[in-house]
């Protein structure tokens, strides 16, 4: 068999589960890591652009005279002018529901209604001040449960984009926020409630906040007639390629989408945001144009969703729960972007990490008059564990059990079907929640504490689905010097991809990960992948990526015998090519797609009996000081405890789980946009609070169990999301094991905790 | 708005360029002399990851004006590995994986050398507390402790 052996001393099996320094590593310490967000062509024009300031209205007039006569303005653009080159100017993953710039209505408060191009962006600031909008404004509505039955329709007819089957019935209809309804029927709920010996009832809600990447959204697009290329910051480039493909009426071999390192993206860079936008504006100028937002304008563009969770147990007089009930509501704003798929991809887990008999659940996708949401790292999990695991703790008060002995009795175990009907494979539900309770200390007692500040510990478990299914694609490229290339589209965003694909093809074929060279992501050169999104890269072009290290081993081997070189040659890749090929010359090209198999829900009852490839699991155990005076609460310890099958770099591995809960733990503690009929009051860093050095937990502890994904790439499965997970409801069942309150909304912030605290002590705060 | 001609040195060199009154540090490091280490996030002066070395003092270059630049020592992350060889914080930073999208991390780095020259031997309290002007949203907080430390000793290998 050909060995590569100009590359170092590498064993077979010495790549996977090493901790490699990221390969970019040098780049981003030396600060030349490029990122759409600084990039410059030259000849390009830069944008500013003019926002609603109404949450919803008729536009009566934008007058664009003044912003058009300021010197150095190339071009001020609205939605008639971009009607000229793309004449149906809507987009979106789900739904074709969003325009290039406002058309003829305005649907949330900083949706964008004109554009202003010129050389000089303080140029194009300046005009873009001096543009007049009229607006005949309308009721809007802004909570989701309202906007169920609201008579304000955010749109009047709806445009699902037709490529998922669960939306087709939604076209055209009329009179309607409702962009999804997902349900799951499992058993009978109602005659399981009537006979349980305890039945009960909570509402638990999430606010608005956002991604907040440190780069802001970029995309620069240089359009010719013969072809276009955009410059973005995307998590998926392939989707971006199609849709603008299909907004050009062009094959998609004349639009190139080239994608640097991302200053991260979390779920807000998915689909496609500025892309149509600088499309259309570079059609307009026919040149480059670039498109970046401020800080302050990434509050306008893509927000997680703010959620409304009614969920209803029936638990018999042994601590078994015979029936779940789960009424979720998304607040998916004004565009539908993903949220149908948060929606389904979410809902189907919606009854957690155990084993009911009777399941009844509907998710429903509802457009509001706001900033639009998408996914945020989970992919709408970490709203419904933070509901289902309050509500397992508050339940296992009530019945005077242990909350670990509660959880015990009603897991779902490995072989047993899960709500929707799919078994139970390789999900170590039971492991993580072990590690957790050692980990915790649960059995040993806690000193509580008497005085001003109290003690107290909680935790969670989750499960989820990952989205499904779908396809990768991967290219490794041996050169005649023996040196690798891999293509692929997994965007490295900071999780590590680029260095993790690097081991598996090493792996294979026997090289150090860091002789693999990872080819910029470029859709003229890299394959098709359906995004980076949803803890799925490394296990779906991860097998991928595989796929083509062995299918270019296979290939060097058939090299090797075809130049007559004897059954378990050892001779080095180069002088199989020199045979070959007479001199240095040649390639060997490996290719590997993957798609796992997968059984869509039933429509009506949602079961399936293979609705994901792999499950995600995790736990979080939090032990908390509450400053029974001020409300101040300090984080002492936050334990994570994943499966994510093998680990393929620890080390990333840990940056992973620790990056993720800390950025839960924000969303738990302090974030929130605040609104104002419909406006964000908070719209920048300075009032958004962010976790800083401050806020990290005194002990912090990373851990995953020791498992094995069986049917993923060298056991491995995703994990970019997975400790977002538990974070809120172990932080909120530690609040009340501490202090005996229960906060029922996010965040857990002092003001809450206090108030919580006078209302148990009979002496309730005024409203400020 | 008038341009006038500023003249600096720049990672060591001499060089000049033609500004507005209204440009930041930012802007001028990124559109006169490519550089975008330096890069603007929040434009507020409280994420670090504009940080630039200005006589030797970390600024925030989103909220320097450009003209006081002039008759100045600047330096920035792509100053730090002269030669081809990496300061000892960035090594650290590379060895400890003190980041992810690395967005954040010129500026730690900066301020992170700042800190072991104020503190050649600081404890996690004082590196918290020195960093705290610093934010990283993929929150890689405690492998930036450890680099920070890692760097300490390399420093102390290196003058011993
Ligand atoms: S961009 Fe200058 S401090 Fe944030
Ligand atoms: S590494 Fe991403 S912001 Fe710090």
């Amino acid at each position: 068999m050909a060995t590569i052996t100009d590359q170092g001393t590498a064993k077979v099996g010495a790549q996977v589960g090493r901790s490699v320094p990221r390969l970019e590593g040098r780049d981003k310490v030396t600060g030349r890591a490029e990122y759409t967000h600084t990039m410059r062509l030259s000849g390009m024009l830069h944008v500013k652009l003019f926002r609603s300031t109404v949450a919803h209205g008729r536009i009566k007039s934008v007058d664009t005279s003044a912003a058009k006569k300021l010197p150095g303005v190339a071009h001020v653009v609205t939605i008639e002018d971009v009607r000229k080159v793309i004449p149906d100017p809507y987009y979106g993953p789900a739904f074709h529901d969003q325009p290039i710039l406002a058309d003829g209505k305005v649907r949330f408060v900083g949706e964008p209604v004109a554009a202003v191009l010129a050389a000089d962006p303080h140029v194009a600031e300046q005009a873009a001040q001096l543009i007049v909008a009229e607006y005949e404004e309308l009721p809007a509505v802004y909570d989701e449960v309202e906007a169920l039955t609201s008579k304000v329709h955010v749109h009047d007819v709806l445009k699902p984009a037709g490529t998922f089957a669960d939306l087709k019935h939604l076209k055209d209809a009329k009179g309607t926020n409702l962009a999804l309804d997902y349900r799951l029927r499992r058993g009978d709920v109602d005659k399981a409630f009537a006979s349980a010996a305890h039945v009960f009832e909570h509402e638990f809600r999430t606010q608005k906040v956002l991604h907040l990447s440190f780069e802001p959204h970029a995309t620069i697009a240089d359009y010719k007639d013969s072809g276009v290329t955009l410059h973005t910051a995307s998590q998926g480039p392939s989707f971006v390629r199609t849709e603008i493909a299909r907004l050009l009426g062009w094959p998609e071999n004349k639009v190139r989408i080239k994608v640097p390192y991302l200053g991260s993206g979390y779920g807000s860079k998915l689909y496609i945001k500025l892309e149509a936008l600088a499309l259309a504006l570079s059609m307009i100028a026919r040149l480059p144009v670039k498109v970046a937002l401020t800080m302050e304008e990434m509050f306008y563009q893509i927000t997680k969703h703010p959620s409304t969770f009614r969920i209803k147990s029936g638990v018999d007089k042994d601590g078994k729960i015979i029936a779940r009930k789960c009424e979720v509501y998304w607040n998916g704003g004004a565009y539908a972007d993903i949220g149908p798929r948060v929606t389904q991809k979410s809902g189907l887990t919606a009854s957690g990490p155990y084993d009911i008999d009777n399941v009844w659940i509907d998710s429903y996708a509802l457009y509001t008059n706001m900033t639009p949401a998408g996914a945020l790292r989970g992919f709408g999990v970490p709203q419904l564990v933070w509901a289902y695991e309050s509500h397992t703790d508050m339940i296992a008060r009530a019945l005077k059990i242990d909350a670990v002995e509660f959880r015990r009795k009603n897991l779902l175990r490995e072989g047993r079907p899960h709500p929707t009907g799919t078994v139970l494979k390789d999900a170590a539900i039971e492991k993580v929640l072990d590690r957790l309770v050692e980990r915790i200390n649960w059995k040993q007692p806690m000193d509580r504490g008497t005085g001003v500040v109290r003690r107290g510990r909680g935790l969670g478990i989750a499960i989820k689905a990952v989205i499904s299914p779908t396809t990768s694609v991967a290219i490794v490229n041996v050169s005649a010097d023996g040196s690798v290339a891999l293509y692929c589209g997994t965007i490295d965003m900071g999780q590590g991809s680029d260095t993790a694909m690097a081991q598996m093809v090493g792996e294979v074929l026997n090289m150090p990960a860091e002789s693999v060279r990872v080819v910029q992501r470029d859709t003229d050169v890299t394959p098709y992948d359906m995004g980076t999104l949803g803890s799925r890269s490394l296990f779906h072009m991860g097998h991928a990526v595989r796929r083509a290290a062995e299918d270019a081993q296979e290939k060097l081997k058939a090299l090797a015998c075809e130049v007559g070189e004897p059954e378990g040659s050892n001779i080095p890749i180069p002088a199989l090519f020199v045979k070959k090929y007479g001199m240095q010359a040649g390639n060997v090209i490996g290719t590997g797609i993957y798609k796992p198999d997968y059984v869509p829900p039933a429509p009506g009852t949602g079961l399936s009996s293979n609705v994901t490839p792999f499950w995600m699991i995790s736990g979080a155990g939090a032990e908390v000081e509450v400053d029974t005076e001020t409300g101040h609460i300090k984080i002492a310890k936050l334990i994570s405890v994943l499966d994510i099958g093998k680990s393929i770099n620890p080390k990333i591995v840990e940056t992973q789980i620790s990056g993720a809960a800390l950025m839960q733990l924000g969303f738990t503690m302090f974030e929130k946009m605040h609104l104002d009929g419909g406006q964000v009051t908070n719209a920048s860093l300075a009032d958004y609070k962010i976790p800083g050095f401050h806020d990290v937990p005194t002990a912090m502890e990373n851990l995953t169990v020791d498992v094995t994904q069986s049917n993923g790439p060298f056991g491995a499965k995703g994990v970019g999301e997975v400790s977002t997970f538990c974070v809120s409801p172990a932080i909120a069942n530690a609040i009340d094991d501490a202090v005996g309150v229960r906060l029922m909304e996010l965040p857990l912030n002092p003001e809450s905790v206090l108030r919580a605290l006078r209302v148990k002590a009979g002496k309730p705060l005024g409203d400020e | 708005m008038t341009a006038r001609t500023i003249h600096f040195t720049l990672n060591g060199a001499p060089v000049t360029a033609d500004i507005k009154p209204h440009h930041n540090l930012v802007e001028l490091l990124q559109t006169h002399f490519g550089l975008t280490g330096a890069r603007e996030s929040c434009g507020q002066g409280l994420c670090g990851c504009c940080t630039v070395l200005v006589d030797g003092r970390a600024v925030s270059g989103c909220l320097f004006l450009a003209v006081r630049i002039d008759g100045t020592e600047v330096v920035t992350i792509e100053g730090l590995d002269a030669g081809g060889k990496l300061n000892p914080m960035q090594e650290a930073f590379v060895e400890t994986g003190a980041f992810q999208c690395g967005y954040c991390t010129p500026g730690f780095i900066l301020m992170a050398n700042q800190l072991l020259d104020a503190h050649p031997d600081p404890d996690d309290d004082q590196i918290r507390h020195y960093l705290s002007g610093n934010l990283c949203r993929c929150a890689a907080y405690p492998q930036i402790i450890d680099a920070v430390k890692l760097a300490a000793k390399k420093r102390k290998t290196i003058a011993a």
